[in-house]
C-alpha cells in the first residue's frame, strides 16, 4: 500500500493521535471509561495501522518482537507483582490498601499499576498475534498480501 | 427517550440487514468488511446503552483487530466460501432456527429491559460498590474500580489468559522469531 499517498499521509497524521489518545484512556481510566484493556487495544490498533499502510517490515523495525514478548510477559508480572508487594507490606494479596501509608492512595497505587499492567500485555500480546498471522502470509507471493486486502 | 428508541430501531434493523448481508455473500473479503460494520453497530448500541468501556472495547476488537486479522487469514486460505449442498444448508437452517428459539425462548425468563426489580439492582453488593466505594477508593469511575480493586483476582486471571492466548498463538505459528529481519523465508 506504499503507493497510496493520500493513505500515507492520513495514516501519519493519524496515528499520533491514537496513541496520546490509548495513553489518555490508560492513565484516565480512574476519571472516564476505558482501563487497561480498551487502551491496550487501541494502542495495538495504531501499531497494526502503520504496519498496514508502512509494511510489516517496517513495523516490525519500529515494534520488535521480540520486545513485545518480554513486555506481554511483563504485563502479567506487573499484575501479580503488585499483589505480591502488597502482601510483603502486611495485607492480603492484591490487597491495595497497604500499598501506601493511607489506605485510598494505595487503592489509587494499586489500580494505576494494575491497568498499566494489563495494558502492556494487551497491547504485546494483540501485536504479536498480528505480526504472527500477517508475516505468515508473505510465503504465498500469488496470494494477496493480508496489508493490501481491503 | 424517544430518540433512544428510534435510535435502536434503526442500529438493530441495520444489524439484522448486516447479518443477512454475511449469510448471503460467498466472497470472504466483503464478510470480513461487513462483521467490522456489525461490530461498529453493537459499539454504538452499547453507548446508547451508557456502557461506553465495553463500546470502546467493541470498537477497537470488534471493528479494527478483528477484521484485520480476517483479512491476514484470508492471505493465508481461500477467500471464497465453497458452495455447501442444499440438504446441508438445510440442516444449517433448522439447527439455526432451533437454536435461535431456544435463545428467544430463554430470553422470556429475563427481567424487562430498565427493569428496578432485578438481581443487578437489588442484591447488596450493589449499594457497596456504588455508595461505599468513594469511602474506600475514592475514584470517580465505578467500573474501574470494581475490576481493578474488588475484583482483582478476576482480572487477573483475564490478563493471564491473554497472555497464556499469545503464548499459545506464538508457540502453533510464531517461527523465526529471533530473524525478524527476514520474516517467513525460512519457515518449516
Amino acid at each position: 500500500m506504499r503507493e497510496h499517498t493520500v493513505l500515507r499521509v492520513v495514516t501519519k497524521v493519524l496515528i499520533a493521535p491514537i496513541i496520546l489518545f490509548a495513553l489518555y484512556v490508560q492513565f484516565h481510566g480512574d476519571y472516564s471509561p476505558g482501563g487497561g484493556f480498551q487502551a491496550g487495544v487501541v494502542f495495538a490498533a495504531a501499531i497494526i495501522l502503520y504496519a498496514l499502510i508502512f509494511g510489516l517490515a517496517e513495523a516490525r523495525r519500529a515494534v520488535s518482537p521480540n520486545l513485545l514478548r518480554i513486555t506481554g510477559a511483563l504485563g502479567a508480572l506487573i499484575f501479580a507483582g503488585t499483589g505480591v508487594y502488597a502482601m510483603l507490606r502486611g495485607g492480603n494479596f492484591l490487597d491495595y490498601d497497604y500499598l501506601a501509608h493511607d489506605a485510598v492512595h494505595g487503592q489509587h497505587y494499586g489500580l494505576l499499576l494494575v491497568e498499566f499492567g494489563v495494558g502492556l500485555t494487551v497491547v504485546s500480546v494483540i501485536t504479536s498475534i498480528f505480526y504472527v498471522f500477517a508475516g505468515r502470509g508473505r510465503r504465498n507471493d500469488d496470494e494477496q498480501p493480508p496489508g493490501d486486502a481491503r | 427517550m424517544t430518540t433512544d428508541i428510534a435510535l435502536n430501531i434503526v442500529l438493530l434493523s441495520f444489524m439484522a440487514i448486516v447479518g443477512l448481508a454475511i449469510a448471503r455473500l460467498r466472497n470472504l473479503f466483503p464478510v470480513a468488511m461487513l462483521t467490522g460494520l456489525y461490530s461498529l453497530l453493537s459499539a454504538s448500541l452499547f453507548t446508547l446503552l451508557d456502557a461506553v468501556d465495553v463500546a470502546l472495547t467493541e470498537a477497537a476488537v470488534g471493528a479494527g483487530v478483528t477484521t484485520v486479522l480476517f483479512l491476514a487469514t484470508f492471505g493465508l486460505t481461500r477467500a471464497r466460501e465453497k458452495p455447501v449442498p442444499r440438504s446441508r444448508t438445510l440442516i444449517g437452517l433448522a439447527v439455526t432456527a432451533l437454536t435461535g428459539a431456544v435463545l428467544v425462548y430463554a430470553s422470556l425468563d429475563m427481567p424487562h429491559f430498565g427493569a428496578a426489580d432485578t438481581p443487578v439492582q437489588e442484591h447488596p453488593l450493589r449499594d457497596r460498590y456504588l455508595n461505599q466505594m468513594s469511602e474506600e477508593i475514592d475514584v470517580p469511575n465505578a467500573v474501574t474500580a470494581v475490576l481493578g480493586s474488588y475484583r482483582g483476582y478476576d482480572t487477573l486471571g483475564e490478563v493471564v489468559v491473554v497472555f497464556t492466548a499469545g503464548i499459545g498463538v506464538l508457540m502453533l505459528l510464531g517461527v523465526a522469531w529471533h530473524r525478524p529481519r527476514k520474516p517467513g523465508k525460512r519457515e518449516q
